[in-house]
């Protein structure tokens, strides 16, 4: 599962819907893998906006990853060179430091083994070969 | 031919003989694929998005997801999540090291991913099984209300999602599309091949507010 994945996973149970401590879900006894991919410009520039940012710098501190900065960075830092681009113009985006970063973090950083906690109601969710198990038992529906 | 979700919970029947039965008929591959392309064609996605697969099963429609749009997925490559409930379809979906993230879960328990996740969703010959109520605590009704209340919410304002579903009759259908309508969505039912034994039913869903295109 993608760190990007886990920025947007929340709680299954009922009652933790309306606690702001069922998002976002903690890692715990995780091994990591990473998983290389193509880099995917365009759609780096859709999720940006609906990143929670300071959730996803709490996660990759608790997974011990190198530390995010403090600000989310905007569409425009994603892309190589873009001040000088002039109005109108055609040119093919080259994806910026930024944006290679923000690609491993999100979409090549994966937990393969361990589990999710819920900081809410302290459910575990296993994660066996990077698949997360959310099915629950009839009572906790 | 007895219809499967009368006679096992999906858990159950998709076990690892029934699994790659299914993933290797070519016969299936290609109504599945045919159904994953006419899905996407009325999504309408111009640009790589963020898509939920429910009943991603071994990841044949993911696969298609992944696609740039030279090879023939309009908006491409998206990311996407899939939901199954599973275990040996998703074995399956590892096995072939599909792109997308897997989830072992049932979408009748409703959708765990915050508010506005998703620009699109997409089901193919699934959520006919939410219809089933496999417990004494647990209704069909009860199942799609989560099912469709958690979609909802997941979606963001101006996203779509399509579900292709084989319902067992008139009643079915049309309790499947009041419950997507009472979640919130703005719901349609689309026929292809009306009255064959081909025939496909696609719930078109649409979430309002937000710009289509954003
Ligand atoms: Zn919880």
């Amino acid at each position: 599962m993608k760190l990007l994945t886990l920025n947007f996973l929340t709680c299954a149970i009922k009652a933790c819907k309306s606690s702001p401590a069922s998002f976002p879900l903690h890692p715990r006894d995780v091994e990591l893998e990473i998983v290389e991919s193509d880099i995917n410009l365009p759609f780096l520039k859709n999720i940006l906006p609906r990143l929670m940012w300071a959730e996803l710098r709490t996660i990759a501190a608790e997974l011990g990853l190198p530390e995010l900065p403090e600000t989310a960075p905007t569409r425009d830092h994603l892309v190589e060179g873009k001040e000088e681009a002039k109005e109108g113009e055609e040119v093919d985006e080259v994806p910026s430091q930024t944006a290679r970063d923000l690609h491993r973090v999100l979409l090549e950083t994966t937990v393969k083994e361990g589990k999710l906690v819920c900081g809410n109601c302290a459910h575990e969710y296993k994660v066996m070969e990077g698949v997360p198990n959310f099915l629950l038992p009839g009572h906790l529906v | 031919m007895s219809r499967p979700e009368d006679t096992l919970p999906p858990d159950l029947f998709y076990n690892d003989t029934e699994s790659r039965k299914y993933t290797t008929s070519s016969r299936i591959q290609r109504i599945q694929s045919d159904m994953t392309h006419r899905a996407l064609s009325l999504l309408s996605l111009a640009s790589p998005s963020l898509i939920l697969d429910i009943g991603c099963g071994s990841g044949l429609s993911g696969e298609i997801l992944s696609q740039t749009p030279q090879y023939g997925t309009p908006g491409g490559p998206h990311v996407w999540i899939g939901l199954d409930i599973s275990a040996s379809m998703l074995g399956v979906a590892l096995e072939k090291d599909v792109d997308g993230d897997l989830f072992l879960a049932d979408a009748g328990q409703g959708v765990p991913f915050r508010p506005g996740t998703f620009d699109a969703a997409i089901s193919i010959s699934a959520i006919q099984w939410l219809c089933n109520a496999e417990t004494s605590e647990d209704s069909p009704a009860g199942r799609l209300s989560r099912f469709f209340g958690g979609l909802y919410a997941s979606l963001r304002r101006g996203g779509r999602a399509v579900c292709q579903f084989y319902p067992k009759n008139e009643t079915q259908k049309k309790m499947v599309a009041q419950a997507a309508i009472k979640a919130g969505f703005g719901a349609g039912l689309l026929e292809d091949d009306e009255g064959t034994k081909n025939a496909k039913t696609y719930l078109v869903l649409t979430v309002g507010g937000g710009d289509l295109d954003g």
